[in-house]
């Protein structure tokens, strides 16, 4: 059903309110499936509330959304799993006190049968799901049996990224993935995002970190007070021009 | 939610969840007055302030370490140490040819002085080690528990002077219907008939009881140690990065837990003449934590009062005085405790911060 | 931060004695106690430990659970004291209907575990849909659990059961008479009076049942998915939330656990001391939080297992059965807990894990 022009996603006239609050308002996107869309807004813009309805999150008021070119209704973060939407929160929803392939199989853990019937946790074949899913990605980690809690912050979220990979997520929503990392480790994400990027996953980055989207979004959507106030191909604009947006020196509708 | 959105029926009903308790309280009152004979008696009266003494004051100290997210278990233990402590002192100044009054000063002193130990422990072990409260505090109340027994090899202390009754079971004022009024002492001149018509008006040990609590409210609401207490319960980091000693803090807040205990266990031994280490399965410290829960704390810390802590102390009294009374088996009377802790916790949850406009 | 990595020999041992400091420590306890006492080296003293240790090891068990989670049952003592009392009281009501003693009993427990799943569905409940703090919600039920039982009993401690009761409760599997022969779950037949003495007795009743359902819960918390969601919930319930885990109905089922652990232990006070008391329970209720804290659980949660509790437990058990061999009065019993336990959490923090190193 998709074809190249086909976008992954499509939102159109999103709109979502609380209350006498219009968090969104009309608000239209598209993400192409290898796409990588750095979505900026300052704090407030409505960024937060687009993902979550996005996600499942929220439900909008009034506008559709497109998955794989089909319509779709997204009621609860369960509906946008099963599409293949995962959403990964600053606090990466990691158990720390479990070890990485523990983590990547939460709550779809694999049995194997005890004796012909006691179920029992399969931890080699999880281990070397989780080994295989991290080498493809390029991840290093040096033992899948350590625990979360002694790895870094860019490992840390390199777990929480495989385990969304593996369970075939086809768009990943990053929200500020880079925020409380070390320059070492920024780049190291960065360099996994543009990897899932090649291997045909659509990204959608939320950053307050304009130098870090500048480098790996291939599109630029930036929000202002709810509504899209511009959308540049990342190589015709530079960053004054998007804090302009994002600040509101001017109102134009951009390029696709 | 904003204030001014409320209409005047939501605005009632806002009033009465945040001051349901006193309002429990008053209908428990009336309740027990139908239900219980002679429940609304100056005497029952005497007698409900004298059961929450010790509750009351452990209550007061738990109030503190409970409003910067921690608990003290050890209170209950520590009690009854200081009890037996403080009666050994008094007992052996006596026999050793000390005035009474002596003997029973010095033995409030260094009851108390000694009572604060365990809570200099505690802080420390919460404080500077990270040992999680109720761990420190658990390790603390079999080490009190310990101490307590091997002193007084399990027989409670006898032999204090008999001053300690009278002043133990005193009243500030004695009032003598039709005959005259006396403080301090038992009015001079007094036939035996007279006893029972005696009122006597504001027991001593209450008194004491109320004075520091007062004191310490007083700290808690009104002083910058009262607020950095509040501070640390709220976000234990930011109170640290605002320049507040939380280390040093903690330490004192678990010391002023202490002292209270210490306290309740002097005020024990003046009120029984005895000393004597606790019960077995104490669950005195679990009732005082329900106290300051029910009087609006919260246990992640952060909430709570003193007034609030009167108040829960007060309707876990006037529970069981009032089951008493009317006769109904004391054992309903930890079913209702149990329901009531339930019912504050989902009282309090439900109903959200007012937001001022 | 991670871990520095362990590169060095005596680094490794040190930390190996660090993480394994409990069993160190037990057998320590054991060794001390044989060499200071008499007696205390023996089979049935031995045996003599395990079935005194057994409540605070079956309320330890569902303790393991709820504190992994991050919660804490308070209601533990008085539930078992709750359920004490119910069995007694219906092996008694059975056995007046002149049902046969077997029945009595075999009813009297079953019924008794079933409805002592109810606490620890109340308490789930409260913890899980309502959100009540797992210290409040325990505690209320603590003291529920007290007033009923006290209630159902007139605080009076019930007698008159089946004998069977008592023979089963403090009957052995296997009675050994060296050189002559062995007989299951009674004593030889015809055993002539001298002959006694050398009777040894294998594998206490009590302690066999409460071991077998310790190990398969054990297995369920170390191997099963259900073990897995208990300590992610521990460790993040958001995450295990977000991964899909019903927390709300595992939290209940955790509870549940530990509420039949409660019952269980009460069906086997009842069978010991051929009597139903409210107060079966009471005195060890923070002996066995101590020991599975002991045992390396963190009250935070995400931490702890099942061998560590069954070593706290045995830890604190030596300790005072140790204590009475060697005529120590009791009370400095609560003084060492109280220092192991602070010790415990201490070492506990000052020993991380190993990182492990290796390829992926």
């Amino acid at each position: 059903m998709t074809d190249k022009n086909t976008p992954l996603l499509e939102v159109k006239d999103i709109v979502k309110r609380f209350g006498g609050l219009v968090a969104v308002n009309r608000v239209s996107m598209e993400v192409y499936p290898g796409e990588v869309v750095g979505l900026l807004g300052d704090n407030g813009a409505g960024k937060s509330t687009l993902i979550k309805v996005v996600s499942g999150v929220y439900q909008p008021d009034e506008g559709e959304i497109y998955f794989e070119g089909e319509k779709v209704k997204i009621n609860n973060p369960m509906d946008a799993i099963k599409l293949g939407i995962e959403t990964l929160y600053q606090d990466l929803a990691l158990a720390e006190n479990l070890n990485v392939y523990s983590n990547i199989f939460l709550g779809r853990e694999k049995v194997k049968n005890l004796l012909g019937a006691i179920p029992v946790l399969d931890h080699e074949y999880m281990m070397e799901e989780s080994r295989k899913v991290l080498s493809h990605l390029g991840i290093e980690i040096p033992s899948l049996k350590n625990r979360i809690k002694n790895l870094s912050g860019g490992q840390r979220q390199s777990v929480a990224i495989s385990r969304s990979v593996y369970w075939n997520a086809k768009l990943l929503i990053l929200d500020e993935p880079t925020a409380a990392l070390g320059v070492t480790e920024q780049k190291k994400v960065l360099d996994l995002v543009r990897t899932l990027s090649s291997q045909g996953v659509a990204v959608i980055i939320i950053s307050h970190q304009l130098y870090d989207v500048f480098q790996v979004a291939h599109r630029l959507v930036v929000l202002r007070r709810g509504e899209k106030v511009g959308e540049r191909l990342t190589k015709e604009t530079n960053p004054d021009e998007i804090v302009g947006l994002m600040v509101g020196a001017e109102l134009v509708e951009g390029s696709k | 939610m904003l204030l001014s959105e409320l209409n005047p029926g939501q605005r009632f009903l806002l009033f009465l969840g945040k001051n349901w308790v006193v309002f429990f309280l008053l209908f428990l009152c009336v309740l027990f007055s139908f239900t219980g004979t002679g429940f609304l008696s100056p005497k029952t009266l005497n007698n409900i302030l004298i059961t929450s003494s010790p509750a009351l004051l452990l209550a007061a100290g738990e109030t503190f370490v409970i409003i910067t997210g921690g608990i003290d278990l050890s209170v209950g233990f520590v009690r009854g140490l200081i009890s037996v402590i403080s009666a050994i002192i008094m007992r052996d100044l006596y026999a050793a040819g000390y005035s009474p009054y002596v003997a029973i000063l010095w033995g409030i002193v260094v009851g108390i002085g000694i009572g604060l130990l365990p809570g200099l422990v505690n802080g420390i072990l919460v404080a500077k080690f990270r040992v999680p409260p109720f761990i420190a505090t658990l390790g603390i109340y079999g080490v009190a528990n310990g101490f307590a027994l091997r002193l007084s090899q399990g027989f409670p202390i006898t032999f204090l002077p008999p001053e300690v009754g009278e002043i133990g079971n005193g009243f500030v004022a004695y009032f003598l219907p039709g005959k005259g009024y006396s403080f301090f002492k038992r009015p001079a001149g007094m036939l035996p008939e007279d006893m029972r018509n005696l009122i006597g008006v504001v027991p001593f040990a209450f008194l004491i009881a109320l004075l520091f609590i007062l004191i310490f409210a007083f700290i808690l609401s009104r002083t910058p140690f009262g607020q950095h207490t509040y501070a640390i319960g709220g976000n234990i980091d930011a109170a640290r990065r605002a320049g507040i000693p939380v280390d040093r803090h903690l330490i004192k807040v678990y010391m002023i837990s202490s002292f209270f205990a210490s306290l309740s266990g002097v005020l024990a031994t003046l009120i029984f003449s005895i000393g004597a280490p606790t019960q077995f399965a104490s669950s005195l410290e679990l009732f005082a934590v329900a106290a300051v829960v029910i009087g609006g704390a919260s246990l992640m810390g952060g909430k709570g009062s003193m007034l609030g802590t009167f108040l829960g102390v007060l309707v876990l009294s006037v529970l069981e005085i009032g089951f008493l009374m009317s006769g109904i088996l004391p054992f309903y009377r930890y079913v209702a405790v149990g329901v009531t802790l339930i019912i504050a916790v989902l009282i309090d949850q439900s109903f959200p911060e007012l937001v001022y406009d | 931060m991670p871990t520095p990595e362990i590169n060095q020999e005596n680094k490794k041992w040190l930390y190996f004695l660090g993480r394994n400091w409990t069993i160190l420590f037990l057998l320590g306890e054991a060794i001390v106690f044989s060499w200071m006492g008499t007696g205390f080296f023996s089979i049935k003293n031995f045996q003599n430990i395990l079935v005194a240790s057994t409540t605070i090891l079956l309320l330890a068990a569902g303790e393991t659970f709820v504190i992994i989670t991050g919660g804490i049952d308070l209601s533990v003592g008085f539930v078992m004291g709750l359920c004490c009392v119910i069995s007694a009281k219906i092996m008694v009501t059975l056995q007046a209907l002149g049902l046969s003693s077997v029945t009595c009993i075999a009813v009297g427990a079953g019924g008794t575990l079933l409805l002592g799943l109810l606490p620890g569905l109340v308490n789930g409940i409260l913890v899980a849909k309502f959100r009540v703090p797992p210290f409040i919600a325990t505690f209320g039920m603590y003291g529920i659990a007290y007033g009923v039982s006290e209630i159902l009993c007139n605080s009076v401690p019930i007698a008159g059961l089946p004998a069977l009761a008592g023979f089963i409760g403090n009957g052995y599997l296997l009675y050994y008479l060296p050189g002559q022969s062995f007989t299951w779950f009674s004593p030889p037949q015809g055993i002539a009076r001298e002959e006694i003495r050398s009777l040894i007795p294998l594998f206490p009743n009590v302690f066999m049942l409460s071991l077998l359902a310790i190990l398969i819960f054990a297995f369920i918390l170390s191997r099963t998915p259900f073990g897995q969601h208990t300590y992610a919930i521990g460790g993040n319930i958001d995450a295990a939330r977000r991964a899909g885990i019903p927390v709300d109905r595992h939290l209940i089922k955790v509870y549940m656990i530990s509420s039949f652990f409660a019952a269980l232990g009460g069906v086997m006070y009842t069978l010991r001391f051929v009597t139903g008391r409210a107060d079966a329970g009471a005195a060890r209720m923070l002996d066995s939080i101590a020991a599975v804290v002991i045992g390396g659980a963190s009250l935070y949660g995400g931490t702890g297992n099942m061998i560590g509790s069954l070593i706290g437990t045995l830890i604190i058990g030596v300790l005072e059965t140790g204590m009475v061999n060697l005529g120590l009065p009791t009370h400095n019993k609560y003084v060492y807990v109280g220092v192991i336990l602070i010790l415990a959490v201490l070492i506990d923090q000052f020993f991380p894990e190993f990182v492990e190193k290796g390829g992926i």
